[in-house]
């Protein structure tokens, strides 16, 4: 063990002081202005980002079952950041809540739960990771202690939680029996398209499947995002999901390599699923949240686009996309949390003649679904562009058009919003409204990210270095 | 020499600039000094460009310059010119210089709707210099969004409607575009499994005829889609309607170039002979576009109509001389897609200034402009002819280079294409004369028109810039053709090349 124990495992270290402190500061009870804490927390938040891009080595632990390198601490990275923004804009929904701490400190498990799940080589460890990101979540997701719809919609995600645990494991237990390991190198050696490999491989595709909420696993999104807080939902929809992108990525790409046809094809039908059904259902969305957790199914199904590839390349061009849907998603979901949280108005015809109350929130909102829609100069437009030619490298034109023309279908939906914003007037609008400096500066920073992530080429020249190593 | 970078950083530092911009008439006034000062480099490129070639220096692309952007998938950011390209920038810089004199009166948003303009125009600019497809792609998908806004924010009538039309069928034509340039991406092989976006590179490469069976319909016709090729033309009418004056001098005169650049660059000049087996296709869709657009025409009674349909005609011609594929009717093609630029620009603004002050655009609701407004009558009058190819107009001499190009072509499917064609001409007379006669002739419809002011400082100097350019096309085109013809040489030398190799 010794001193290497501490600097690969920085990450978690620190993220468990944190929760520790937090434990130490709940437990003491001696700070009961809510005010101080969330600044005690942001400002711990931010040392925990700002350590993430210092001293990462590449090495393994534990036999193993525990492994870091540069690519594992950047993806650490965007969760963390990712992160600190949801933190930044709960601010206003926290300040008044009484059980700000455990809010935290549930949160912060999750965050764990989902380094240890990315940092896994073995399924062990991937299982723990696994859980512990999930169950503190659905408590989470019942944050919003008054409302009946939030204890519905973490039942919800509960109980889909566990059965795709459960399936997860069925597929992982098979996969014992047949290989008598459960490190991910091992087992990858042993892999050898038998019958009952190929029945666990599906079985744990499936399983992934419901966590990205891709379709036809997808049910329980909608109901939850809605239902939950709005911060939770937008963690739900980018880090949860993010996380569980960055482990299906080594899953696919080295545990099951030699399945590569077979889940390329079995990517290809979700793919076309997800994304479809995706913006079908988006576009039938009156409420802002569920329209955002539909837009988010169709925009898993352009992740996994990029996953189709099976190269460096793909799996490069979907962590970049990732980067930038955290910043154009919370973008978005910083915009409605406040109008949310403010005014209780969550529909989109609600949103009609928001510029003329509200311009710099619409601007922030619009540039965020340009983004998430693929326009250009925002960084969703390189995103979407990098996973559409990462996708079409195997030369399957059936699925890039498919892909690309609900591209323009997604557009439909996201141009509605904007055009109700700019473009309706609403006799009753939403009142000019004023953001706290945190939410301010959480939107300024994802706005930044949005624009200067994309045409700027150097973070994903970066990350490409990184993979390529 | 000239890095062509300044033409995309001149519009960014502009609009950024009027994006601290405190008033309205702080906005009005560094908008106009950015597109003039525009306008200036560009005439400037044109002086250099000249000067180069006169010089001797016949390279493909003149002040080529590189940065690698995206290294791991070969994306740079290539910028270089030829004579095409030169010629469309120009139309740019008069356009958007122009469109800005034009809106000098809008109220309502002011700095949002410059900021859309200028965003607007640097998109188009960045698209006819870059010799990248990404990047090209890129600059083409900048130049659809602000449209949609400016239409749905300023526009009139079913604003929102045409916006979200216009917006789709745009983003569906590059969604075409799109899977085209991938296409194409990966039949690129440059050695150690690379692969590149190099326009020039990819025009020596040697394309299989089966691949480009496949990707030159995707690309012509999502490049067809922007220049409002039948049938997917629908959007242009409606669009062209609703826009505020100066985003429907841009639609028709910069945004619908972008097409039949795209067409004549990426799809025919890559891909010579997929154009020559599909081009009895494009030569039947235009036809049809320019009778149909005419036809059509003749039944609009709005003013905007009538020139958005006669878009649709006009901008068939451009198709029908790509489609063609001699070298006569490509100079033709690119001189109509300036000729048209500018005339419908000048079109469009005098509707502008007309429905400005009487605030109807219906035919029979208007009469007797000349007397009330001499001016603005007197440019709708010129605009008109120039549509209908009245020679020493524009307009005349490049339906005529188009229709000599065509007539090159023996085989008699060709020639009834031609003289289909031609015989639209007479058409176009019918309606443009009709529609000049009741606005700007007989008794004026309402006593409150007397009172009409006639056109203001802005108006007269845009309306003079664009008559300028109309006229000196007409007059003395054979610069326009210098400028291009070499170009088009290359095109045709890649069309023969290839075939000959085959």
């Amino acid at each position: 063990m010794g001193i290497e124990f501490f600097t690969l495992m920085k990450s978690e270290l620190l993220l468990t002081l944190i929760i520790f402190i937090l434990l130490f500061l709940k437990v003491w009870d001696g700070i009961k202005d809510n005010t101080t804490l969330l600044h005690i927390t942001n400002t711990l938040l931010f040392i925990n980002l700002l350590s993430g891009f210092f001293f990462n080595t590449s090495g393994e632990l534990f036999s193993g079952m525990y492994h870091t390198n540069e690519v594992l601490s950047l993806e650490k990275n965007i969760l963390n950041l990712g992160t600190f923004i949801i933190s930044l804009q709960a601010y206003d929904w926290l300040k008044t809540h009484k059980h700000l701490l455990e809010f935290y400190i549930l949160l912060l498990c999750t965050l764990l739960g989902m380094f240890f799940m990315i940092s896994s080589g073995n399924f062990l460890m991937f299982y723990l990771g696994l859980e512990l990101s999930t169950i503190p979540l659905a408590a989470l997701v019942n944050f919003e202690l008054g409302k009946l719809k939030s204890s519905e919609a973490a039942m919800k995600m509960i109980f889909s939680s566990a059965f795709a645990s459960g399936i997860t494991l069925f597929g992982i237990s098979m996969l014992y029996g047949t290989t008598g390991t459960l490190n991910f190198t091992e087992m990858a050696l042993h892999i050898t398209g038998s019958k009952l490999q190929l029945y666990a491989f599906i079985l744990i595709f499936t399983g992934f499947a419901f966590k990205l909420s891709a379709v036809p696993f997808h049910l329980w999104t909608a109901d939850v995002y809605e239902g939950a807080p709005v911060s939770v939902t937008s963690y739900l929809s980018v880090i949860s999901k993010a996380s569980i992108v960055f482990i299906f990525i080594t899953v696919l790409y080295t545990l099951f390599r030699s399945y590569e046809v077979m889940w390329y094809n079995m990517l290809f039908l979700t793919i076309v699923l997800t994304v479809t059904i995706g913006n079908l259902f988006a576009i039938r969305q009156n409420n802002i949240k569920r329209f955002l957790a539909f837009s988010s199914i169709s925009q898993v199904g352009y992740i996994l686009l990029g996953l189709t590839a099976g190269t460096g390349m793909g799996a490069s061009s979907a962590i970049y996309f990732l980067v930038i849907y955290t910043f154009s998603n919370l973008g978005a979901f910083g915009v409605i949390a406040l109008i949310s949280a403010k005014t209780g108005k969550e529909n989109i015809s609600d949103y009609k003649g928001l510029y003329a109350t509200n311009p710099a929130l619409t601007w922030v909102l619009t540039i965020s679904l340009f983004s998430l829609a693929g326009i250009p100069p925002t960084a969703g437009f390189f995103g979407k562009m990098f996973l559409v030619t990462s996708g079409a490298s195997k030369g399957n034109y059936t699925l890039i058009i498919i892909a690309v023309l609900n591209m323009v279908i997604s557009l439909f939906y996201y141009l509605r919003i904007v055009k109700a914003m700019f473009m309706e007037t609403n006799d009753n609008p939403i009142e000019k409204l004023t953001s706290s400096r945190s939410l301010k500066f959480a939107l300024v920073l994802c706005m930044i990210g949005v624009i200067a992530t994309g045409f700027t080429s150097g973070l994903f020249d970066n990350i490409n270095t990184l993979i390529g190593k | 020499m000239m890095n062509l970078s300044i033409l995309i950083l001149v519009p960014l530092i502009t609009a950024i600039i009027v994006m601290f911009c405190r008033n309205a008439s702080q906005v009005r006034w560094i908008s106009l000094a950015g597109s003039l000062v525009q306008l200036v480099l560009c005439f400037t490129l044109l002086y250099f460009y000249l000067h180069e070639r006169s010089a001797g220096n016949t390279a493909q692309m003149l002040f080529e310059s590189r940065y690698s952007w995206y290294s791991a998938l070969n994306i740079e950011l290539y910028t270089g010119v030829d004579g095409i390209s030169v010629a469309m920038i120009l139309l740019t810089a008069t356009v958007v210089f122009t469109g800005v004199l034009i809106s000098w009166k809008i109220e309502k948003l002011t700095k949002e709707y410059f900021l859309l303009l200028l965003l607007l125009g640097m998109g188009a600019y960045g698209f006819f210099i870059s010799l990248d497809l990404f990047t090209m792609f890129f600059f083409l998908e900048i130049a659809v969004i602000p449209k949609f806004l400016l239409i749905g924010i300023w526009g009139s009538g079913r604003k929102e409607y045409s916006a979200l039309k216009l917006a789709l069928m745009l983003m569906t034509g590059s969604a075409l575009v799109l899977i085209g340039i991938l296409s194409l991406y990966f039949h690129t092989d440059i050695g150690n499994g690379q692969h590149t976006f190099d326009l020039v590179k990819i025009s020596q490469l040697h394309i299989p005829i089966e691949t480009q069976r496949f990707i030159f319909p995707l690309l012509f016709t999502g490049f067809g889609i922007f220049t409002a090729m039948f049938p997917f033309h629908t959007w242009a009418p409606d669009g062209h309607s609703s826009a505020p004056t100066a985003a429907s001098m841009f639609l028709a005169g910069i945004s619908m170039k972008l097409g039949g650049y795209g067409c004549l660059r990426v799809a025919t000049y890559l891909m010579p002979e997929a154009a020559k087996e599909y081009a009895w296709i494009i030569i039947l869709v235009a036809t049809i576009a320019i009778i149909y657009g005419a036809f059509a025409t003749m039944m609009q009674k709005d003013l905007k109509y009538i020139n958005a349909y006669s878009s649709v005609s006009h901008c068939g011609f451009v198709l029908l001389g790509i489609g063609m594929l001699t070298k006569t009717a490509i100079i033709g093609a690119v001189m109509q897609m300036v000729a048209h630029g500018l005339m419908t620009a000048l079109f469009f603004g005098a509707i502008g200034m007309i429905y400005d002050r009487t605030h109807t655009r219906q035919v029979d609701e208007l009469g007797g402009l000349l007397k009330a407004m001499p001016f603005i009558g007197t440019i709708y009058v010129v605009a008109g002819l120039c549509s209908l190819g009245l020679p020493g107009f524009s307009g005349f001499v490049a339906e005529m280079t188009i229709f000599m190009g065509s007539w090159q072509r023996p085989d008699a499917y060709y020639r009834i294409a031609t003289v289909l064609s031609c015989a639209s001409i007479v058409v176009t007379a019918v309606y443009i004369l009709r529609a000049a006669g009741k606005v700007i002739m007989g008794p004026l419809k309402a006593p409150h028109m007397h009172d009409l002011k006639d056109a203001t400082w802005n108006e007269k100097l845009a309306a003079a810039t664009l008559v300028l350019g109309i006229v000196a096309i007409g007059i003395v085109p054979f610069y326009l053709v210098n400028l291009v013809s070499p170009d088009t040489q290359h095109i045709m030398d890649n069309i023969t090349r290839s075939i000959a190799v085959k």
